[in-house]
Parts: structure tokens; C-alpha cells; sequence
């Protein structure tokens, strides 16, 4: 019996150790898949990580290690190159790896810390050939910065998410030319500083209300056919243009991990195809948590790491017995908001909620209300989908409360 | 010199090299791509049909029936996966049942075993998730399903271990015909052979015309599908057809071997036999008639899309014949040729004796091949002791399909040993899951430089100039 199981050590995981650890939790293990801890920071090469937790421009790299010799200080063990395979309600989980074969622990409790993984080209039904060179955003980014080769020379990037944003910048110092970004939707899902930083300054073109159609090339990528797509985003025919290039990059949206909550019987939310919890990111299976990429996806790392401490705390008191929870208040949205996390609040303290919007809205206010009564209102200039929102509730405004309502209101 | 050159390493090229090498032949495979499985025998249906579809008398007729009841032991045998989950040809109105009632009376009469028209009651508790909308269908048990590719991988495996060369990158060029032998040439090798099995798919027409056999042609027709999630793959529990028409069985809906569920395929006739793109207009129609028979399917589920060309003969039945001393056609193998393999192979041996080859039993020959999927499929502790002996089957490099690294590295040394990205993927599944190779791809592109000794960078999705990076950073 282990007190504490954290799936994956990547910034979530290990936020959520260490913060378990200061709670006074010894027994917990950290089961992470790759070689080393650290997650998708590891190949994050670029700066902009660590301005909300410390104030500095970190390198994604700096920033994990920040939390690595924590946990290496703190003597929180882990175990690398082993992958869960299982997770079960009774928080049985199996895993292997090459020393153990394959093992199993029960645990008190479990902390969900898997991450996400990019949405594939398969999903998207492009048209045309399947040759070689065509990559998703970050596995592209992977062989680039931690295996040193170069994918391709002359490429187009179809989503204008931020890891596909980033490769732009990155694929044109690498010396390819990156010949243009095209994002479906009318406006990117990327964070502002990224389109600023890594296509504005570099003169790439971000083609919104475009996509491509189809693909051409036997072996490898010869071109692609893009087009302007209309309201329905359905593609214009008169628009169609070829780009000729030898890759094709997507980044066309994340999707957490949760084959392994599913597993567990965790309900998820079709919304943020994460697990539904409440303030203490507790999932709807007792005893088991989720934080980080796995329960929705952040832009900033800052914020998991935020999230995922609150988790390991959580998860600290639960196997000290000193959680108490109350009646849930669930947390509805209006759409225009189209999810919050958490989705539901079981006690009586400050709550930080969480949010994306629909699309993009000027000059609104989000209205929180009890019934008919609005309990919290607090303007805002602009909202983005590719920009996360969030407030915070004063525990006195949830008493008495069995719902409330998230509205995006003029 | 060899017996028999067989032409070919698709489905029926690798069913016949598997049946040949049970005789003391010198046999050897030439195939132009750089794998086992290029052509028609990757994307197809996977169906291995019951055989009320063919003109009775036909030979589509005869070696579908008789395929069919060879797979299953031939499945045990190469320890391929291989399920007889019954298929249903669907029916939403009177002239439907017309036709369901003319299927049926055809497959009895090619020997089609326990057919049986069902009506809608029976027919929503066999299908709960069939369209409100069905009258009535023609069932047919014996139907079932494999994995083509994974059956040929097996089939040349197996006739490789049994003696069988392989050759790879093999295009042929030109065929001579010499004193009592042939010459069977590429651009870089000859190939000296007393026998030809020409089992080129779409290119059967072009091989025959090497010995001025032009008395056909083979065209492509288009097939794209569509494959969703292993979430999906119990929505339907036997293969659901259309009513046919002159071209084909219309959009079928059916699980995979492996629990995914697949939609389609299209047909359309085209000309370049190298077109194997798919297209929006396909999309629309595989989900639109897909979801008229199954109206739930989740195509945000989606996996992949996919489209294979099936090689239409001229002659509207398999061409199977001696046009010349010593060249056997198996051509023209459009559907049901995956059911007929087995049959096909045994008639080309027939063939091939009344050629004038001696086939006599070989003491070593071996019928089995280990299942390349037992290690996923084993139990834990089975795993286990697998683990002990070679631990990289405790290490996991793909996530989605939970494949290791020992069973990427047993594909690559295993006969016919995977060459490129794409055959880890065929024969591991390895990059086949949601995120479809995003994050085992470079790790698998270090493996096959590893086990190949090639560069990094030489590593290649499916063959010359499928390249995956172009060379170091900083250098290129």
C-alpha cells in the first residue's frame, strides 16, 4: 500500500508531490513514461515559462528543473520508463517496466498528472495523398530540439495553436521557410504574446478563416491546396490556392489523456475532456485527483502548476482524513462560457474558477449568478478562447447556493 | 536458378508463396515496394465473405466458398487474427428484398452454409444500433473478418522460414523468355526462374503483356474508408452491407479484428494507378450512407481515412491461366480475392503442376507461425516471464496501443523483417492509435536505425523518398 501514486512527472505531477510532501505525506511514488521527468517542458526550448511563479523568464527546460530538485531534495521517490497501464476504482494501479515487468500498487490515494497529447491528422479527414511529412506540431518540435534533425525544409502549418506557433519561430531560425499559418477559425487559439513573438516579428502569414483541403505528394510532401473556408467553415472553392512544401505541420487542438480515468470509471466532461471535480481538483471516484493538461488545457504552464499544488494538498488531506465536504453546488455555463473547472464546488472556502470562452467577445461582463440574483460581476475588455479566464468566488457569496450560473453578459 | 519467381508480395502473392513452399521448390517473391502488403492488400475491407456475391459457376464463386473455409485454420496456422462475427446485407424496402431474396438463393446455390433471410424484430436484437428505418436482411454466419495485412506479413513470414527468398525494391522490367527458362529483370537484378506466378495486383496486366499475354487489362477502382476509435468498435457486431450494385457492396459498416470500427469503402473507377488520395466528395458519401444504416456512428471519432484500389480485370471474373509455358496469371483479383486467397493459391499450384512442375512434400516445411501479437494478448504473468527473458518487453514506446519496445524490435528482425515506419505500424500497431504516432514516431525511427544500421535520417515512413527528416540540424 502506497499513500500517494502520482501518474506522470511532468510539471503537474511533480507540483502535486511536492505540494503533498509539504502537507507531510512521505509515502508517495511518482510513475512517470519517459526517460526523465520534467514532461513536454523537456523540449520546450523557448522562454516565457515562470513569469507568474517566479517572476523570470525561465526556459521550459529551467522550469521543470526548478521542480525536479525539489523533488529530488525532498527525496520524493519516482520511477522513470514505466508506464501505467491501469487504474482501477479500488486505486489498483498496474504498470511496467523493464526492471519490474509488470507490477501493481494499491494506493490511498491517486493523483492523475498524464498530460495531453495533440489532436492527429487522421481526425481532420484531409483530402488527397499520405506522404511522408506530415507532423504534428510537437512531434516535430521533438525531433528538432531533442533529437537534432531537421523534419523538413519548406513548411505550412495548418492551426494556430501554440505549440504550432512556436515551431514557426522555431523552424525559420533552424533556416526552413515557414510559408504560412492557416487557422480555420476567425481568429487564432493561441495565446496573443506568441502570435506577436512568433509570427508577427518573423513576417509569417497567419491566414484566418483558412484550411487545407488537400494534400499532395507520393513519397513525400510536394504541396498543399488551402483554401479560404466560409461561415459554416466549409471551404471556397474559388479561394483555393497550392502552396508547394516538403512538411506539413498541424496543431490543430490538445486532448488530455484520460484512457486511464476512463479506466477508473471517472466521469469526464465533454467539454474539456477531462475528469469533472470540484475545488480540490477530486474527481467524481473518491480518493483520486486530477491536475494539469489531463483535467483541461492550460496556455501556461504557471497555472498547472498552480492547479496541480492544489491537488497534492487535496489529496494530502484526504489520506490524513481531514477533508471535510459538504452538498455540491454545480457550475453551469451559458455556452458563450463553455466550461469552468471545477464544475462543482463540495465546501465552504474561496474558490479560484476557471474558463475558456466560445469565441471572441468586447466589452462583456461575467455575471455569476445564484438563481435569479447576480452574486459576482467583473468587466472585461476582451475574451478569447486561446486566453484562460479566471475568478475568484469569496466563500460567504456560495452559501445557500445549489447552482450557479457563469453568463457572459454586454 | 529458381522454380517459381512469384510476382508480387500482396495478398495473393504471399498465399501462394506460403503454399508453395510446403514443396521442395527454390522459390523466391519479387515485389516493388519496400514492404510486404503495398497494394489493394493494406486497404481493403478486411471481410472475409461468406460468397453469396458471385455469378454461381463463376471461379469468384467457387474460390470464395472454398477460401472461406480454408481461413480459418490457416489463420490458427500463421496466427493471424481472424473472427467469424456473421455478416447481415441490409434491406429498407421491397425491391431490397428482392434482391436479399436473389443473394440468398444465390449463395445456396455456391454452397453458401446456413444462410437465412431475418426479419426486423430479429433483425434490431442482432443490431440494436441499426437504423429504425431496416425492413428485413440477408444473414450469413459464416461470414468473418481478418487482417489482410497482417495475414500476407504472416503467409511470406512463413514461406521465408520455410525457405522462400524475399526480394524487395523489385520492379519488374522486363521478362525474357530463354531456352526452357525465364529472366526476370529490375533495373539492378535478374532473376532466373523456370516458373512465373504473376500476382502483381493493378500492375498483372502489365506483367502479362511482358510475355504478350495482352488478353486483359486491370484497372483501378477507388476505395477510400474511414476508421474510428476502439471506443466505437462495438457499435455494430457483424458486418453490415447495402444491397449491392454493379459497383460493389456499397458502404459497409463493420468492427476490425483489432475493435476499431470501419466505414466504407467508395468506389470509383479511375485511371492512375498510383492514386490512392482520398477526397472530400468520398468523405461525405461514406458518412452519409454509413449513417443510414448505422445512424449513431461518432465520426468525431475518427482515427484516420484511408483509400486502397482494387485491380479490376476486364474479364469480370479472377483471371487465372497459363497463357504461356511455364507463366501462371492470378490476375484480375478484385473482391473477394482476400476470401479466395487460399483457394487462388492452391488452384495456381494446380496450375503449376499441370505446367509440368514436380511439387513434392518437403520433410522441413512448418505450417506455424508464432502469433506476433501474443505478447499483448498474454496474460500478466505470462508477460512477465516474457519480461525476465528480454526485458525490453517491459518498456512501452507506444502509449496508445500499449506496444513495446520488444515487440517493435521482434517485427523488425522477424521474417519479412519490418524496413520503414509504416511496417512497425503494420505489424506492431505501433503509431496505429489516437495520437497516430505523435509521440512514438522518433523514438521508433531510433530503433529501426539501430536495428538496420542506417543513419537517423535514412529511416523512411514507406520506402525510398518517404524520408522523415532531411538531415541534422545545422547541417541542412
Amino acid at each position: 500500500m502506497t499513500d500517494l501514486v502520482i501518474i506522470g512527472g511532468g510539471p503537474a505531477g511533480m507540483s502535486a508531490a511536492t505540494a503533498a510532501y509539504e502537507c507531510g505525506i512521505r509515502d508517495i511514488l511518482i510513475l512517470e513514461r519517459d526517460e526523465n521527468l520534467g514532461g513536454i517542458l523537456q523540449q520546450c526550448i523557448h522562454n516565457g515559462f515562470g513569469l507568474h511563479n517566479f517572476g523570470e523568464e525561465l526556459t521550459g527546460p529551467e522550469y521543470a528543473w526548478k521542480y525536479e530538485q525539489k523533488v529530488r531534495e525532498l527525496g520524493i521517490p519516482f520511477k522513470l520508463n514505466t508506464m501505467v497501464l491501469d487504474i482501477t476504482e479500488d486505486k489498483i494501479i498496474t504498470a511496467t517496466n523493464e526492471e519490474e515487468g509488470i507490477f501493481q500498487i494499491q494506493a490511498k490515494a491517486i493523483v492523475l498528472a498524464m498530460g495531453c497529447r495533440e489532436r492527429a491528422k487522421g481526425a481532420l479527414n484531409i483530402a488527397g495523398t499520405r506522404p511522408a511529412g506530415i507532423y504534428s506540431a510537437g512531434t516535430a518540435q521533438k525531433y528538432v530540439n531533442m533529437k537534432g534533425y531537421m523534419p523538413g525544409k519548406e513548411v505550412v502549418i495548418l492551426g494556430s495553436g501554440d505549440i504550432g506557433l512556436i515551431m514557426a519561430r522555431r523552424m525559420t531560425l533552424e533556416g526552413a521557410k515557414v510559408k504560412a499559418v492557416c487557422e480555420l477559425m476567425p481568429y487564432s487559439g493561441g495565446l496573443a504574446r506568441n502570435i506577436q513573438q512568433c509570427l508577427v516579428d518573423f513576417d509569417i502569414p497567419l491566414l484566418l478563416s483558412h484550411t487545407v483541403v488537400e494534400v499532395h505528394g507520393k513519397e513525400r510532401v510536394t504541396g498543399v491546396t488551402i483554401a479560404k473556408v466560409d461561415e459554416n467553415r466549409r471551404p471556397i472553392e474559388e479561394t483555393k490556392q497550392y502552396i508547394s512544401c516538403d512538411t506539413l505541420l498541424l496543431s490543430v487542438g490538445l486532448i488530455p489523456e484520460n484512457e486511464l480515468s476512463k479506466r477508473a470509471g471517472i466521469s469526464l466532461d465533454h467539454i474539456t475532456n477531462g475528469a469533472v471535480v470540484d475545488q480540490d481538483r477530486e474527481t467524481e471516484v473518491e480518493g483520486i485527483f486530477a491536475c494539469g493538461n489531463v483535467l483541461h488545457v492550460h496556455d501556461l504552464v504557471d497555472f498547472v502548476s498552480q492547479e496541480a499544488a492544489i491537488a497534492g494538498k487535496s489529496a494530502a488531506a484526504y489520506i490524513q482524513g481531514t477533508c471535510k465536504k459538504g452538498a455540491a453546488i454545480t457550475l453551469k455555463t451559458d455556452g458563450k462560457i463553455r466550461y469552468t473547472v471545477p464544475q462543482k464546488i463540495t465546501a465552504n472556502k474561496d474558490v479560484n474558477v476557471y474558463f475558456r470562452v466560445a469565441d471572441v467577445f468586447r466589452d462583456v461582463r461575467i455575471n455569476v449568478y445564484k438563481g435569479e440574483e447576480i452574486i459576482f460581476s467583473k468587466k472585461k475588455a476582451k475574451a478569447a478562447p486561446g486566453e484562460m479566464e479566471s475568478i475568484v468566488l469569496k466563500k460567504d457569496l456560495l452559501e445557500g447556493a445549489e447552482e450557479l450560473r457563469f453568463a457572459l453578459e454586454d | 536458378m529458381f522454380d517459381v519467381v512469384i510476382i508480387g508480395a500482396g495478398v495473393i502473392g504471399g498465399m501462394i508463396a506460403r503454399t508453395l513452399s510446403a514443396y521442395d521448390l527454390k522459390l523466391c517473391i519479387a515485389e516493388k515496394e519496400n514492404d510486404v502488403a503495398m497494394g489493394a492488400t493494406k486497404a481493403n475491407s478486411a471481410i472475409v465473405h461468406a460468397g453469396f456475391d458471385a455469378k454461381p459457376g463463376s471461379l469468384k464463386a467457387k474460390l470464395n466458398v472454398r477460401g472461406s473455409e480454408l481461413m480459418p485454420q490457416i489463420a490458427e496456422e500463421l496466427g493471424v487474427k481472424y473472427d467469424n462475427n456473421g455478416s447481415l446485407v441490409i434491406g429498407f424496402s421491397e425491391a431490397d428484398r428482392e434482391i436479399i431474396k436473389a443473394l440468398y438463393e444465390r449463395g445456396c446455390t455456391n454452397g453458401v452454409k446456413g444462410l437465412k433471410i431475418v426479419e426486423k424484430d430479429e433483425l434490431k436484437k442482432l443490431e440494436p444500433n441499426l437504423s429504425e428505418n431496416v425492413l428485413c436482411a440477408l444473414y450469413a454466419p459464416t461470414g468473418a473478418i481478418t487482417c489482410p495485412y497482417e495475414l500476407t506479413i504472416a503467409a511470406i513470414g512463413n514461406a521465408m522460414d520455410n525457405g522462400a527468398q524475399l526480394e524487395l525494391n523489385f520492379e519488374v522490367k522486363e521478362i525474357c523468355e530463354k531456352d526452357g527458362y525465364y529472366e526476370v529483370r529490375s533495373d539492378k537484378k535478374v532473376l532466373q526462374t523456370k516458373y512465373i506466378i504473376n500476382a502483381a495486383g493493378l500492375y498483372s496486366d502489365k506483367i502479362a503483356a511482358m510475355v504478350g499475354d495482352t488478353s486483359f487489362t486491370v484497372h483501378p477502382r477507388r476505395g477510400e474508408y474511414i476508421l474510428l476509435d476502439k471506443e466505437c468498435g462495438n457499435l455494430v457486431s457483424h458486418t453490415i452491407f447495402r444491397t449491392p450494385s454493379k459497383m460493389g457492396k456499397g458502404i459497409l459498416v463493420t468492427p476490425t479484428v483489432d475493435g476499431n470500427l470501419l466505414t466504407g469503402p467508395t468506389s470509383v473507377d479511375i485511371k492512375d494507378k498510383e492514386d490512392t488520395s482520398t477526397t472530400a466528395v468520398g468523405f461525405d458519401n461514406i458518412i452519409r450512407q454509413a449513417k443510414e444504416n448505422v445512424p449513431d456512428i461518432p465520426y468525431n471519432k475518427t482515427i484516420t481515412s484511408f483509400c486502397g484500389l482494387r485491380a479490376v480485370g476486364s474479364t469480370g471474373d479472377f483471371i487465372m491461366n497459363a497463357p504461356k509455358p511455364g507463366f501462371i496469371n492470378a490476375a484480375g483479383i478484385e473482391s473477394p480475392g482476400l476470401s479466395s486467397a487460399p483457394a487462388i493459391a492452391e488452384y495456381a499450384a494446380e496450375l503449376l503442376k499441370e505446367q509440368g512442375a514436380v511439387l513434392l512434400p518437403k520433410e522441413s516445411y512448418h505450417p506455424i507461425r508464432e502469433a506476433q501479437h501474443a505478447f499483448r494478448e498474454a496474460g500478466i504473468e505470462e508477460k512477465n516471464e516474457m519480461i525476465k527473458k528480454d526485458k525490453s518487453f517491459g518498456k512501452i514506446v507506444c502509449r496508445c496501443e500499449a506496444i513495446t519496445e520488444g515487440e517493435i524490435l521482434r517485427a523488425i528482425r522477424t521474417n519479412p523483417g519490418a524496413r520503414d515506419l509504416d511496417g512497425v505500424k503494420r505489424r506492431t500497431r505501433a503509431q496505429m492509435g489516437r495520437c497516430q504516432g505523435g509521440f512514438c514516431s522518433p523514438q521508433i525511427v531510433e530503433l529501426l536505425s539501430k536495428e538496420l544500421g542506417i543513419p537517423y535520417e535514412a529511416v523512411t515512413k514507406s520506402g525510398e523518398g518517404s524520408y522523415i527528416n532531411i538531415g541534422k540540424t545545422k547541417e541542412v
